[in-house]
């Protein structure tokens, strides 16, 4: 699990990178906080074959979850 | 091919639409008075109120400027309607203030910030597309600590004030601005031409409510071409290109292209590349270009708050110590030895903020 919450862009999209890169894992869950990161990571994870889910909590935090 | 056509206009529509309207609204505004290829510069506006506030004696560079309260309170009507409003911050506030300083310094030396560059592009200044060189070269210098895990570390949520205060403050100095002759305000030179106050705030108030929803970033742009091959950022920056162009071609019959002879800009090379490659890399560390920060402020971010201060404070140190280029060239203070050391500030923020085993 990637927590990504409250990092500057491109933080949490690059930490999805390095992690797709590094071991391509067939599922990754990824925490952000901000609506840009969710729209960044979404898009990352369409070009590079993920499919993506996106979960809500009530603390304004969002769940990705990335799957091949 | 229907659904890729879709998904197309879903992930670009927003993006190019708020890059046509900017140019749109440069040209527009800049027909209306503002000064010429400055119809929106953050840099230049930021360096206005400055000098409204007294913090800088530049007489010609004095406005308490209406299109930076419309982008930011555009923005932080629309996050709120769109429920992203959060106040956020914590992330390095210091560290952003000492960058938020260096690009606005680069800034004055090019003349503009990385949105006049673009909107001189479409003018016609070719000092600009050497100013877009030296952009892209920061932004690649930036992108390499990024890789090597650099990081001002994470902000967290705070006070709905806290989120609150910057937007405040600005309206209430605004309507200072308006309602007393407590603040400066030039009688000549660019800080005297001015668009109508109203027309400028309401334009500036959909381009702030677009730029919210958008994400629209000049530094993003370039940085994710780089780092990610998306290109989805820097097609507003194309957009802007575009529409101030055709803009220019409708409203003034052409557009001349030279080096020489450009609306408040200068022909000096080196310090355009070098005040652009500062402006680059600086914005890259901050995670945003200035007019990115002024709609992050919007949106509640308190960091983005400190880094629009280490701006203005930027831009009278600048005024005040002669750093500061005008049509005649570069400033007649130590502008060369001022790079170096804030190259090196910038060296030493990349170099001390990377995470050990990122």
């Amino acid at each position: 699990m990637i927590d990504a919450r409250g990092l500057s862009c491109p933080m949490p999209v690059l930490m999805v990178q390095k992690e797709v890169k590094s071991k391509s894992p067939d599922k990754l869950e990824v925490c952000v906080d901000t609506q840009t990161a969710v729209q960044n990571i979404t898009r990352f994870a369409k070009a590079n074959g993920y499919s993506i889910t996106v979960k809500e909590n009530e603390d304004e935090e969002y769940l990705l979850t990335l799957s091949k | 091919m229907e659904k890729k056509k879709n998904s197309f206009l879903k992930d670009y529509g927003m993006v190019i639409l708020t890059g046509l309207v900017i140019g749109a609204a440069a040209v527009l505004l800049t027909k209306l008075g503002n000064p010429k290829n400055m119809g929106f510069c953050i840099a230049c506006f930021l360096r206005d109120i400055s000098g409204a506030m007294g913090f800088h004696g530049a007489a010609v560079v004095q406005y308490y400027r209406p299109e930076i309260v419309g982008l930011v309170v555009g923005s932080m009507v629309m996050a709120l309607v769109t429920k992203e409003w959060k106040a956020q911050g914590g992330s390095s506030p210091f560290t952003r203030f000492v960058l938020g300083a260096l690009v606005m310094i680069g800034a004055l030396v090019f003349l503009g910030c990385p949105l006049r560059m673009v909107i001189r592009i479409g003018g016609g200044d070719l000092n600009a597309v050497v100013g877009l060189l030296g952009f892209i070269v920061g932004i690649v210098i930036g992108t390499i600590p990024l890789r090597k895990g650099f990081t001002l570390n994470r902000a967290y949520k705070q006070s709905k004030l806290e989120g609150l205060a910057f937007p405040i403050a600005l309206v209430v100095f605004f309507i200072v601005s308006v309602a007393t002759v407590l603040l400066k305000s030039s009688t000549e030179g660019p800080g005297s031409m001015r668009a109508p106050i109203l027309v400028s705030l309401i334009v500036a108030l959909i381009v702030g409510a677009l730029c919210q929803r958008s994400r629209l970033c000049m530094a993003g742009g370039i940085r994710d071409a780089v780092m990610f091959k998306d290109f989805k950022l820097i097609t507003g920056f194309v957009a802007i290109i575009v529409a101030v162009l055709v803009g220019n071609l409708i409203v003034n019959g052409g557009v001349k292209f030279s080096f020489a002879d450009q609306p408040i800009a200068h022909s000096d090379g080196l310090f355009n590349f070098l005040g652009m490659a500062m402006v680059g890399w600086g914005s890259v560390l901050l995670g945003g270009c200035p007019l990115r920060q002024l709609i992050l402020a919007g949106e509640g971010n308190s960091d983005s708050a400190v880094t629009l201060l280490g701006f203005i404070c930027g831009a009278a140190i600048s005024h005040n110590f002669g750093l500061a280029s005008s049509a005649a060239g570069i400033g007649a203070g130590p502008v060369a030895i001022v790079m170096v050391v804030g190259f090196i500030i910038l060296a030493i923020v990349s170099v001390c903020n990377m995470k050990k085993g990122a």
